[in-house]
């Protein structure tokens, strides 16, 4: 047996901002998790099916133009919708703190803004991988 | 896993991705339903391409499933990029590349990371192709890593393979003659509006002339510029006619054969090489030799004797 975490790390939206999320990906793999990156302006319906298709353990959302109450929200809900409630949702980006609580009760596990070390992120996802 | 494999001959996403996970992964539970579906393969056309980094893979294929999707043809793409030896991880970038082809319910698209195979592919490869041929793709197109000269595998797995290259390499052609210039069934010269096309083409075509003098049938040399969608139709026909010719010829039984012959001994080497690193009790005495190696007790030879008639007895 030979398991590694599978990472999908997307940008949804219309931002086209990525060098966090680039970041992130390099920091996932070296940490030897396999991340495959999707590229910008990712509908919801693309990363769900992109998900499905790779098997991800992990979703990973970027976004910086503030439509993550939206477009977060419609990534949880349709991952749920296809029956993959044991991927692990994560996000990233300018998100303001106020919205934290509000996206972790719809299904994103956690929310990490600028300046959390890449340590980190590789740490939670290691700890919460749900399969 | 019946189930799971009844899912796959009906072509559910879901279950294609999760089967290809378990034979990624050496899962002893992917065996059962390999079983079930090898039945149902053999005729989907096994594309491979190669190519040096950089040299517009990705794009091509991109290009090339699109005019196999207006043909009505269902394509399963395994796309595979090469595992960091140090930390075990991989950047599987090549969907950006795909994006439009995302949403398009006849195509399946898989990243790979080598996973420590050297050759170009990755080890479970040959069971990716089974299981997207079994799931009713017509058209299977892999691409390698960015190869240098001597990622040739593709020729074991792919019915037709094409190799990639890029006007201004130069010289470089010529000292890929040897290993990845010997293995295409087709060249294809992309990103053709750059400088330097010509001196390409005749490079390749030289090349050619001298591997193919006393052939039925010349390589090809076509040239693309997949960006604007040019070239694709010719090369198109041109895969098209290489797979009527070694119809034609037997060679598809060659083919085949050799395909099933790798995936046998790919099969084999990873059980064996399992059971005496893992899984028996060869695992401490493996280590135990291999210390005694380095302290100059015993000698490589030696120590594999020791292991093997372990293993044989």
């Amino acid at each position: 047996m030979d398991k590694k975490i599978r990472v999908l790390v997307a940008k949804p939206g219309l931002d086209g901002h990525d060098r966090g999320a680039k970041v992130v990906a390099r920091a996932l793999r070296d940490a030897g998790m396999e991340v495959i990156y999707t590229g910008l302006h990712q509908t919801a319906e693309m990363i769900v099916e992109t998900a499905i298709q790779e098997d991800v353990d992990v979703v990973g959302l970027s976004l910086l133009s503030g439509a993550h109450m939206t477009l977060f929200v419609d990534v949880s809900k349709l991952l749920k919708k296809k029956g993959m409630e044991d991927v692990l949702l994560v996000g990233g980006g300018i998100i303001p703190e106020e919205d934290v609580p509000k996206l972790k009760k719809v299904g994103i596990s956690e929310v990490f803004g600028p300046g959390t070390p890449c340590e980190d992120i590789v740490e939670f996802i290691k700890k919460n991988v749900k399969r | 896993m019946k189930k799971l494999a009844e899912n796959v001959l009906k072509g559910d996403s879901r279950s294609i991705a999760r089967l290809i996970t378990l034979a990624e992964n050496n899962d002893p539970k992917a065996k059962d339903a390999m079983k079930i579906i090898h039945p149902h393969t053999g005729s989907a056309v096994v594309i491979g391409i190669t190519g040096v980094m950089g040299s517009g893979k990705s794009t091509l294929i991109s290009e090339i499933t699109r005019e196999y999707r207006k043909k009505g043809k269902n394509v399963g793409i395994i796309a595979i990029d090469p595992t960091s030896p140090f930390s075990g991880g991989a950047l599987l970038g090549d969907r950006v590349r795909m994006m439009e082809l995302t949403m398009d319910e006849g195509v399946f698209i898989r990243s790979m990371g080598t996973r420590g195979k050297l050759g170009g592919l990755t080890s479970s490869v040959y069971d990716v192709v089974e299981i997207l041929d079994a799931s009713g793709k017509d058209i299977i197109i892999i691409e390698t890593v960015g190869v240098g000269q001597a990622e040739v595998d593709i020729i074991k797995i792919a019915d037709s393979t094409i190799v990639v290259v890029v006007p201004g390499l130069g010289d470089s052609v010529q000292t890929l003659k040897a290993g990845v210039m010997e293995i295409a069934d087709l060249y294809v010269v992309n990103k053709a509006d750059r400088e330097g096309l010509n001196q390409a083409v005749a490079e390749i075509e030289s090349l050619v002339e001298i591997t193919c003098s006393n052939k039925e049938r010349k390589t090809p040399v076509l040239t693309t510029i997949a960006k604007q969608k040019k070239g694709i139709n010719e090369l198109i026909k041109e895969i098209d006619k290489h797979q009527d010719f070694i119809r034609k010829t037997g060679e598809f039984k060659n083919k085949r054969k050799l395909r099933y012959e790798s995936e046998l001994i790919e099969i084999i080497r990873k059980r064996l090489m399992n059971f005496i690193f893992n899984e028996s009790n060869l695992k401490e005495k493996t280590e135990f030799l291999i210390s005694k190696i380095s302290k100059k007790e015993i000698d490589p030879y030696s120590a594999a004797d020791e292991i093997l008639d372990k293993v044989l007895k």
